[in-house]
């Protein structure tokens, strides 16, 4: 009796993982179930998902790491906070989305389903600390996303984009387990904490070490879409359905964070001076040609994509800093990049409507006389992407900067602040579209109540933050003082 | 019961009395969005005006101090204050923000509720520049200034907005961010403090020093505008509106001037007795060159344009010639450039207004159909061009002094702006108001009304007030200077 409860309390910690996988299946039965006119109750029951989960994760917050289920899972502070991000942005994705989708015919139950599994897939990798548990939240992540993309079937936009992201994806994945191998072939553990250990005092099979740390960085760089790993990223956020663009580029985002600060951070720890020149080159690179490459898009889809790219190279400043001041700062610079990307993502999805998908620069001429409070939003949005204070963008660069400087590279910090000089350009000239230009569609907005909410919520949030930074700042510090 | 708290009202009332104006709405409601604009701007006014009257000039301590801690993750405190340097800057800034809402009363009727916001939200922001004692709380008001400045320009300007638009923010972004990287380099080197102060005595070696002075000349260069980077400002004067010129002008321009007393010189004085050579070559050129550059304008706001850099150089010319007689004179010379860039934008408004034409060559004769504007244009052209009695005599003389005891040749190549600017606003001037009506349409032109008298006489006062009794100004700011200067003087070499 006593060994059976103990091995019950072992699960306890994973208890909004199992929930979240009880109740996808229960959808997956219900949808099933129901027809097209009652298809809301996915959508309900999906938030509810949420909503619950967000409990269980809230009712025991950790203040220190717990190990468990033999190593493989561990709930720490930096989880804890991390899930509850990720389920309010996947929350705020599928507000966003939902009329999209009904005015498309994508209003299925394989959407909330795959976007449930998605988030399973990220919460497992958020608490994994081990290899093959990483790899498992990993695969479950994509794979759902790979289906994600190819939603909208006869798109053959869509399905390209699906069929290049999976090839892509399935060879990033490879390079990851190869480099893991080699580690685990050095250090004889899969396990982050073994792995730190048996690395500590230095090893003899530098060779092997190394290149496994190579393997690994270039899987990690394939997957945050960082320069040169980057050739999907574009494809697929011009190719999927808007709704899907925004999910991939905001959650995943956060989860790729605790993905890359995981291994890095906490399992190879000790190689930080091997890793860390890797990182430069992807970081630099990635600001360089996300921000260059941008300018020339005339998508606004492709250009946020581009603009994604960028700013992975600047979270990436904050984790080449190997410091727990860094992987803080990396932590709010993704957090915000997460806000960010929902509200101007969710601002296509706002204007767009049945037949139209307002994904060209050219759609946002005129906003400001069609709906001033939109484009004000849009103008925060936009301005904090550029890092233009008073917005919150400006705070998760100059958190970054300063932990790059920190550890004496003032060269790389005056790179990113010219590279960042360069991507104001892009960003600016979405406000002239909105404010200098004369609108050549008048079609009026129309938005229902809800999402309106929701986007205004979001795109305060950015001017809020940027008054006063203090709260989430300090969420991050916290969580990552306490969880390393 | 807000005692202690002036300096967040000055900085408030206009931001948030700039959102009272925006939620009026839409152009249906303008003329309540431009009563609130005004009742705002003149709140605005109002709170500062105890900066004035509780001010102690006898000390060069910081006062209306007030500190919280702001973002204590990276010990950035939300702290405030002013001392006899940035006070009369913060009380001309409230001044002008009334005028120019006064000024864009009948002339802008498209987006009222937008344009009278961006003014007052700027107004709060440039009053929390001057008032910052934290290097990021300066660094968030001096850029996000740059947001409402860009759509003014932008939304409200001529036909080549955009082009200007995006040269002026992007253009001064460039500087700023490099100063961002020192400011940072600054709070490692200091120990973990954003405090101005704090880095006032902070020890740093000389190539960190060199770097850093680049980068905020580069910043504050940038802003002033110091030849030869000074190509966007004509190009924004242009295509600002009247409104936008007179805040271009009166008080954007002072915050890079600022930024050299505040940061460079206190911060970085080794680096700046070092390379005093290179600003002060950068200064005579844009009192000389520009000069003449000037001269060859044919477009009025263009000339006004260039003859303001000319008179930035001399207050950076004054700033590096450390000394009281040429720090003030380059403060008397910033305020007083305020008033009259202010009022001859303002004049230009009035003509613009009437013609819709800039140009010189489509002007002649107009003191046979506007008299009294004739008058009003007269001083401030005097006023410009140097004229004893008017506030450009003041700061000018004070900065030729200081330089001829500095060099002989800085204050000869100086003194030549007193020939230059004479010429080219007088020419301008005879061109304009003078000689017979050739043009029909110039005919037609209606003298000022009670509207324009009143921004035009409120600025008459304050340039004659000024030249012909500038000690409460120098009272005001002659303990800070000779303060600063002190700290100058001294090495923070290691």
């Amino acid at each position: 009796m006593s060994t059976l409860s103990m091995n019950l309390a072992q699960f306890v910690p994973a208890l909004p993982e199992i929930f979240v996988l009880v109740m996808v299946s229960l959808i997956l039965i219900i949808d099933a179930a129901v027809d097209d006119s009652k298809r809301y109750l996915s959508y309900v029951l999906s938030l509810l998902t949420l909503a619950g989960a967000a409990f269980l994760t809230a009712r025991d917050l950790s203040s220190m790491p717990v190990l468990t289920l033999g190593g493989l899972f561990i709930d720490d502070p930096l989880s804890d906070v991390l899930k509850l991000f990720l389920y309010l942005t996947v929350a705020v994705v599928l507000v966003y989305s939902r009329d999209y989708l009904r005015e498309r015919g994508l209003y299925k139950g394989e959407f909330f389903v795959l976007a449930l599994f998605a988030l399973l897939g990220m919460m497992v990798m958020v608490s994994a600390s081990h290899f093959l548990s990483l790899y498992l939240g990993l695969e479950l992540l994509s794979l759902s996303l790979y289906a994600m993309v190819a939603l909208q079937r006869d798109s053959s936009v869509a399905t390209e984009a699906a069929m290049k992201y999976f090839v892509l994806g399935a060879l990033a994945s490879g390079m990851l387990l190869y480099g893991m191998s080699m580690v685990y072939g050095v250090t004889g553990s899969l396990a982050l904490g073994d792995m730190a250990i048996a690395l500590q005092d230095g090893t003899d099979m530098r060779i092997p070490l190394v290149f496994g740390v190579v393997f690994i960085v270039a899987g990690l760089a394939f997957k945050l879409g960082a320069v040169p790993f980057h050739m999907w990223v574009p494809d697929v956020y011009h190719g999927a359905p808007t709704a899907v663009t925004l999910f991939i580029g905001s959650a995943p985002k956060i989860a790729a964070f605790a993905f890359v600060v995981r291994i890095l951070g906490q399992g190879l720890e000790s190689q930080v001076v091997e890793w860390r020149d890797m990182l430069v080159i992807l970081a630099v690179l990635s600001m360089a040609v996300g921000n260059i490459a941008a300018i020339a898009q005339t998508n606004l889809k492709r250009m946020l994509a581009y603009s994604t790219i960028s700013h992975m190279g600047f979270m990436l400043l904050g984790i080449l800093a190997g410091s727990q001041n860094g992987y803080g700062s990396a932590m709010f610079y993704v957090l915000v990049y997460a806000l960010m990307s929902l509200g101007s993502f969710g601002m296509i999805l706002l204007l767009s409507r049945a037949g139209f998908e307002a994904d060209k620069l050219d759609d946002f001429k005129g906003l400001n006389q069609r709906s001033p409070w939109l484009a004000f939003l849009m103008l925060l949005l936009m301005f904090s992407m550029a890092g233009v204070p008073p917005t919150v963008g400006f705070y998760a660069k100059l958190a970054v900067l300063q932990a790059v400087m920190e550890i004496g590279y003032v060269w790389l910090a005056v790179a990113a602040v010219m590279l960042s000089l360069v991507g104001a350009f892009y960003y600016l000239r979405i406000v002239k579209l909105m404010y200098f230009d004369t609108p050549h569609d008048t079609t009026p907005i129309t938005t229902s109540p809800d999402t309106r909410i929701i986007m205004s919520a979001n795109g305060l949030a950015v001017l809020a933050l940027g008054i006063l930074p203090q709260p989430l700042m300090a969420v991050c510090m916290f969580a990552i003082g306490a969880s390393f | 019961m807000f005692g202690q708290s002036i300096l967040s009202l000055v900085i408030w009332v206009p931001i948030l009395a700039g959102v009272a104006v925006l939620a009026t709405g839409s152009d249906r409601n303008a003329g309540l969005a431009r009563w609130v604009a005004l009742a705002g701007a003149l709140l605005g006014l109002i709170v500062a005006v105890p900066l004035v009257s509780g001010f102690d000039t006898a000390t060069s301590a910081m006062q209306f101090v007030e500190k919280t801690a702001w973002i204590p993750a990276f010990n950035i405190h939300y702290h405030l204050g002013v001392d006899g340097i940035s006070m009369p800057l913060i009380l001309l800034n409230s001044f002008i923000t009334v005028l120019v809402v006064i000024a864009g009363w009948k002339v802008i009727q498209d987006k009222v509720a937008q344009y009278m916001a961006a003014f007052l939200i700027m107004s709060g922001l440039i009053n929390g520049v001057f008032a910052s004692l934290d290097g990021i709380l300066f660094y968030v008001f001096f850029e996000g200034m740059l947001i409402p400045l860009y759509l003014i320009v932008g939304v409200w300007g001529g036909p080549n907005r955009v082009y200007a638009a995006f040269k002026f923010f992007l253009y001064t972004l460039l500087g700023s961010l490099l100063m961002l990287v020192s400011m940072i380099y600054l709070y490692f080197q200091s120990g973990g403090s954003f405090d101005i102060q704090t880095w006032h005595t902070t020890t740093l070696g000389m190539t960190a020093q060199t770097l850093m002075f680049f980068a905020f000349l580069l910043a504050f260069g940038v802003k002033v505008p110091m030849w030869p980077v000074h190509t966007w400002l004509p190009d924004a004067h242009v295509e600002a509106p009247t409104g936008g010129s007179v805040v271009l002008a009166a008080i954007t321009l002072k915050v890079g001037a600022y930024g050299f007393l505040r940061f460079i010189l206190p911060i970085l004085p080794d680096a700046s007795h070092e390379y005093a050579w290179f600003v002060i070559m950068l200064s005579l050129i844009a009192v000389a060159y520009i000069g003449l550059v000037a001269l060859a304008q044919s477009d009025m706001k263009k000339l006004i344009a260039y003859s303001s850099i000319a008179h930035m150089g001399f207050v950076t010319l004054g700033i590096f010639m450390f000394s009281p007689l040429g720090v003030e004179g380059g403060l008397v010379q910033m305020i007083s450039h305020g008033f009259v860039s202010a009022a001859l934008f303002l004049c230009i408004g009035v003509m613009y207004d009437r013609l819709h034409s800039r140009q010189i060559k489509d002007y002649g004769g107009l003191v046979n159909k506007m008299p009294v504007f004739a008058a009003f244009f007269m001083l401030f052209a005097m006023a410009n061009a140097g004229l004893p009695a008017t506030s450009g005599f003041v700061g000018e003389f004070m900065v030729i002094m200081a330089a001829t005891k500095v060099n002989f040749w800085f204050a000869f190549v100086a003194a030549t702006t007193l020939i230059f600017g004479a010429a080219y606003t007088l020419w301008m001037y005879k061109r304009v108001v003078f000689g017979s009506i050739t043009n029909p349409k110039v005919e037609d032109m209606s003298d000022v009304n009670p509207r324009e008298i009143l921004l035009l006489g409120a600025l008459a006062i304050c340039v004659l007030g000024m030249g012909l009794y500038p000690k409460p100004f120098t009272d005001v700011m002659h303990v800070s200077v000779v303060d600063l200067l002190a700290h100058v003087a001294q090495s923070k070499l290691p």
